[in-house]
């Protein structure tokens, strides 16, 4: 090792030495840890009375009936009837703008006749 | 990622959510001092630091159950730490600021115990690691932080920035150096 390399190595040990002392580690205040765990508290209780309001808006007898899949029938025909709904609309729609624009195209070759 | 990656505290069954919270209570009696600490030295202000701690602490309990499952027994402290690092950090972004006080003013660099007369020369000293500290470059000053007012080692600092152990011990050497030759410096 040379000369500036010794003194460099025990430069480096100082600023450590500087740095353990400046860089101290800060005691949190006392309220942080009494607001802390007032939130953490609050979360899981939110979490957990919305899991038990949903649960708590079924009754028993509607819970069973979700159960049984002879009950699915009627939620599966009432999103079958919504989906033809939606396309007969659509159906329309395609007719009506269709008519317009054939509607469109022979006044434009009646104007060009003219 | 699969369903149970996203598995949140409050539908695990209560018996495995008591077991989690009281895990989540060890984690944050141990390291409500390092998150602190290290949210107080990247803010600069003690206001703010709560709020981050808080943030912290928050988003840690959300992930806290995937978090043990992937961290295969080894100590969670790094992640922690990433947490307020990254939460730091986009505390800068989204208010275009840069800490509202600086190392230099913020951290009173002399603990109570050393008020003694001849502690003079070593405050003044102390006052100017600060003020370089200050000036480093952000990630050669945060692993500074994570060392000394944490203690965390090279590992612990290397997963908490997302770096390699090499990667980590070379930022280490390199601020330390940093630091020394702009103190002699001074000095000169």
């Amino acid at each position: 090792m040379t000369m500036s390399e010794s003194s460099s190595f025990a430069g480096g040990w100082k600023v450590e030495h500087l740095l353990s002392d400046a860089l101290r580690p800060i005691e949190p205040p006392e309220r942080l840890s009494g607001r802390l765990e007032d939130t953490l508290s609050a979360v899981t209780q939110a979490a957990a009375e919305e899991l038990s309001e949903w649960a708590e808006e079924l009754s028993e007898s509607e819970l069973r009936a979700l159960r049984d899949p002879r009950n699915w029938v009627r939620p599966v025909a009432a999103i079958g009837a919504g989906s033809a709904a939606a396309g007969a609309l659509l159906v329309l729609e395609i007719r009506r703008r269709s008519h317009q624009q054939a509607k469109g195209r022979l006044r434009s070759l009646a104007d060009r006749l003219r | 990622m699969s369903a149970q990656d996203n598995v949140e505290p409050a539908s695990l069954d209560p018996e495995a959510k008591a077991e989690l919270d009281r895990a989540f209570e060890d984690l944050y009696r141990a390291h409500l001092r390092d998150v602190y600490s290290y949210a107080y030295y990247r803010v600069g202000n003690p206001h703010d630091a709560e709020d981050l701690t808080e943030q912290a602490f928050l988003q840690a309990y959300r992930h806290f159950d995937r978090a043990r499952r992937e961290s295969d027994g080894r100590p969670l402290r790094p992640w922690l730490i990433r947490i307020a690092h990254n939460l730091a950090s986009n505390y800068y972004r989204d208010r275009s600021r840069r800490p509202q006080t600086s190392l230099e003013e913020s951290a009173d660099p002399i603990p109570a115990r050393h008020g003694t007369e001849a502690i003079a020369e070593g405050r003044e000293k102390l006052r100017e690691v600060i003020a370089h500290l200050d000036r480093l470059p952000d990630d050669r000053r945060e692993a500074l932080i994570m060392r000394f007012a944490l203690g965390m080692d090279n590992r612990e600092i290397a997963r908490a920035l997302g770096r390699s152990d090499g990667a980590t011990k070379v930022l280490i050497h390199r601020a330390i150096k940093q630091l020394q030759e702009e103190m002699s410096d001074d000095d000169e």
